[in-house]
């Protein structure tokens, strides 16, 4: 039988937070095991060998003519593969930032991060990747507005070379110069 | 040059090892809690039935999968007795070392429904027949949490 | 390359569940609830239903490998040719395209379209799961939050056109106030930009009353070919156009500031139903709104504002239920609930209300002919969109 009209009854059952601490609801609880080893691929392998020198790396397609990092084996827009590394410099332009006052799991920080994505030079325009700004005095949204823009400059501050272990984190962040 | 390089210093292969981190709490759903609360409650078997095509669900559905009939108000109780339907006994854990003593797990169809549940037999491996007529032994009734490990097993 | 439409295809149905931030229901429970519910609303039986498509986001939520299958008997599917669809949150309205897909090909005269989410089992949070969409080797080891992606792509946005955020707040007090007025709403609230500015900040420029929730639900829709449609219902509401693209999931290396993958996606459906001035010929509109500049953004990528205006219009009314353009008028998922694909078959079912004046207290005005709904997904990648209209 079809019924008319968008106002049906809709069917569903609530569970508060106390519902769930009664104990009167069945819960089963279950933490699966899931580790993993990702293969760096040819790519991402020699970005990350480049980290661990001290440099950021990009790669070239002459077809289209784009250097972009991070580093991939093909192109994507020609669906070829790229033909060159670059070496880029280890400094950029803020693209676009955020200031975070929540982990993952909604802890509250206090000393926010700052994640950022960074036109790193070298690149064509728009290429971006992402990193975080570190070395900021304040921790407030108004002070760190004041050191961290759209537009601002800024430059990789590096583990120390014997600390590098061909890691993202081989930079420790991007500071406003 | 470029990408189409070969890697033959296997040094240079690199792997990135990490988890995820998660962990699921489940609920029953409407039908799965009356199951369960039925089972801690009376050590029996809640069951839906379909009016149209007579199919008696366990685990209770609230649907039935053929008439898409709504079963919410079509309950019933069985004892929680069977007979078994297929065996296995298992050897080893999940990471594939050997267990200290072997586990039996039988499939058992339960007496006056079209399903049956997913159970530890609780006889030797060498005692055990399909066909055979089991029933459920469960927990004293105080010490039920309203789970399926309410069933210790089936003998 | 010209398209050849074999056949029409009309949405002949809707339903839904509750949206809840946690439910006693299974995933399956949820959706037999929605499918029922939309077969009821077609007079349709699960007998007449000669295939069904599945739109559900990662198994890691639910925490069920193959949550597909393990949710096809609930949607109706059992024994049947049954297709899984998954685009992340584009998945609700990728839903009815691969259905419109299944009917206008021939293949089927009646195809059953049901869209599920149950987030609520992901401990400590569904972040858990989400969390691996960044790269493994190159993000995750900066200890990332999923709010880090629609941040950065807010701050893009606000500063390539000069947007404040009272201007996106806005979007958050219209679309929780439109919830009000619908049934399987979990946040519909009377707001004002002081109070969403009020909330705290949680990765700024994005405050907690511009996020939407995490919600278990489901919404099912029934989809017949023309012959079929005109017979058994009233008042069809036809599928006129759908299109799709998806962009690359190197996200750093795009225009944050305009999602052009919508764009791609909304030309593609209006090609197919033949629109050349979407301001004038679309009636109402449902955006994919997870955050309230998002709203924005993609009303900007559907061509339906010029680009860094929509914030503008949006102040002006143009886009509240009783302006020019009404957007969300569902209460869209800042206010209805965004159990990731239901979603987007909510915003479709609110369609087939609104075209039908069925809408109740949520109707917009003068009998809307045309409507589109739009979502999202993925690494800000998909745009889905369909175009309905009677």
């Amino acid at each position: 039988m079809a019924r008319r009209g968008g106002q049906q009854t809709l069917r569903g059952t609530p569970l508060r937070d106390a519902d769930l601490r009664s104990g009167r609801i069945s819960l089963e609880r279950w933490e699966p095991n899931l580790a993993y080893r990702w293969d760096a691929g040819v790519a991402i392998g020699r970005f990350l060998e480049g980290l661990q020198e001290g440099k950021i790396l990009g790669v070239r397609c002459h077809r289209c003519q784009r250097t972009v990092t991070p580093p991939r084996a093909f192109c994507e827009v020609c669906f070829k593969p790229m033909d060159e590394w670059v070496e880029l410099r280890d400094t950029g332009t803020v693209n676009t930032f955020s200031i975070c006052y929540v982990t993952w799991d909604l802890q509250r920080l206090v000393v926010p991060q700052v994640p950022a994505v960074i036109e790193i030079d070298g690149t064509s325009p728009r290429v971006g990747f992402l990193h975080l700004i570190g070395g900021l005095r304040a921790r407030s949204v108004e002070g760190i507005r004041k050191q961290v823009r759209v537009g601002r400059r800024v430059r990789a501050v590096w583990r120390p070379a014997a600390e590098r272990t061909g890691a993202i984190t081989d930079i420790l962040h991007f500071k406003p110069v | 040059m470029g990408l189409r390089e070969k890697i033959t210093d296997t040094r240079r292969l690199r792997a990135w090892s990490g988890t995820i981190p998660v962990a699921f709490q489940y609920t029953a759903g409407v039908a799965g809690e009356r199951f369960f609360s039925t089972l801690r409650a009376r050590g029996r078997f809640a069951v839906t039935r379909c009016p149209e095509c007579g199919t008696t669900y366990l685990p209770p559905r609230l649907y039935c999968r053929q008439d898409f009939t709504d079963l919410s108000d079509r309950w019933d109780e069985v004892a929680p007795r069977g007979t078994v339907h297929s065996f296995t006994v298992v050897h080893r854990d999940l990471a594939g070392q050997p267990l200290s003593s072997p586990r039996l797990i039988g499939f058992v169809q339960i007496d006056g429904t079209d399903g049956g549940l997913l159970v530890p037999l609780g006889m030797k491996p060498s005692a055990v027949r399909i066909g055979q007529e089991v029933q459920a032994v469960l927990r004293p009734a105080r010490t039920r949490r309203g789970t399926i490990e309410d069933i210790l097993h089936f003998r | 390359m010209p398209r050849r439409i074999r056949r029409r295809v009309a949405v002949v149905g809707a339903g839904m569940s509750l949206f809840m931030r946690r439910a006693l229901e299974t995933g399956k429970e949820l959706s037999y609830y929605a499918a029922s519910a939309a077969l009821d609303s077609a007079g349709v039986r699960r007998q007449d239903v000669q295939a069904v498509v599945m739109a559900t986001a990662p198994d890691a939520f639910d925490g069920i490998h193959m949550k597909g299958e393990y949710l096809s008997d609930g949607a109706g599917g059992w024994r049947k040719p049954y297709l899984r669809a998954y685009v992340g949150g584009g998945s609700g309205v990728f839903s009815i395209i691969s259905g419109w897909s299944m009917v206008a090909s021939g293949l089927f005269d009646i195809v059953l379209v049901v869209a599920e989410e149950k987030m609520s089992p992901t401990q400590p949070h569904p972040q858990a799961a989400f969390i691996n969409i960044f790269d493994h080797t190159i993000e995750r080891p900066l200890g990332p939050n999923l709010l880090w992606i629609f941040a950065l792509e807010q701050t893009r946005y606000m500063h390539t056109y000069g947007i404040r955020n009272e201007d996106i707040a806005l979007v958050s007090v219209k679309n929780k106030h439109n919830a009000l007025g619908h049934p399987a709403a979990q946040l519909g609230a009377d707001l004002t930009v002081k109070e969403v500015l009020a909330s705290e900040v949680v990765a700024w420029p994005v405050h907690r009353l511009m996020v939407s929730p995490v919600s278990d639900g489901a919404a099912a829709i029934v989809l017949a070919s023309e012959d079929v449609a005109k017979r058994i219902s009233p008042r069809p509401v036809w599928v006129e156009g759908v299109g799709w693209s998806l962009d690359t999931s190197y996200w750093g290396n795009r225009d944050l500031a305009y999602p052009r993958y919508v764009e791609d996606a909304a030309r593609m459906a209006y090609e197919m139903a033949g629109i050349t001035e979407p301001r004038k010929q679309i009636d109402v509109v449902e955006p994919y709104d997870p955050f309230a500049y998002k709203e924005l953004h993609h009303l900007e990528g559907l061509l339906l504002a010029d680009r860094g205006k929509a914030p503008e219009d949006l102040a002006n009314g143009r886009f509240d239920r009783d302006g020019e353009l009404p957007s969300s008028p569902s209460g869209g998922l800042l206010g209805v609930g965004n159990p990731i694909a239901a979603a987007g078959l909510m915003k479709i079912c609110e369609l087939f209300w609104q075209l039908r004046g069925e809408a109740g207290p949520r109707q917009v005005p003068n009998n809307p002919k045309r409507g589109l709904a739009q979502a999202w997904g993925d690494l800000m990648q998909i745009g889905t969109v369909a175009i309905l209209g009677v």
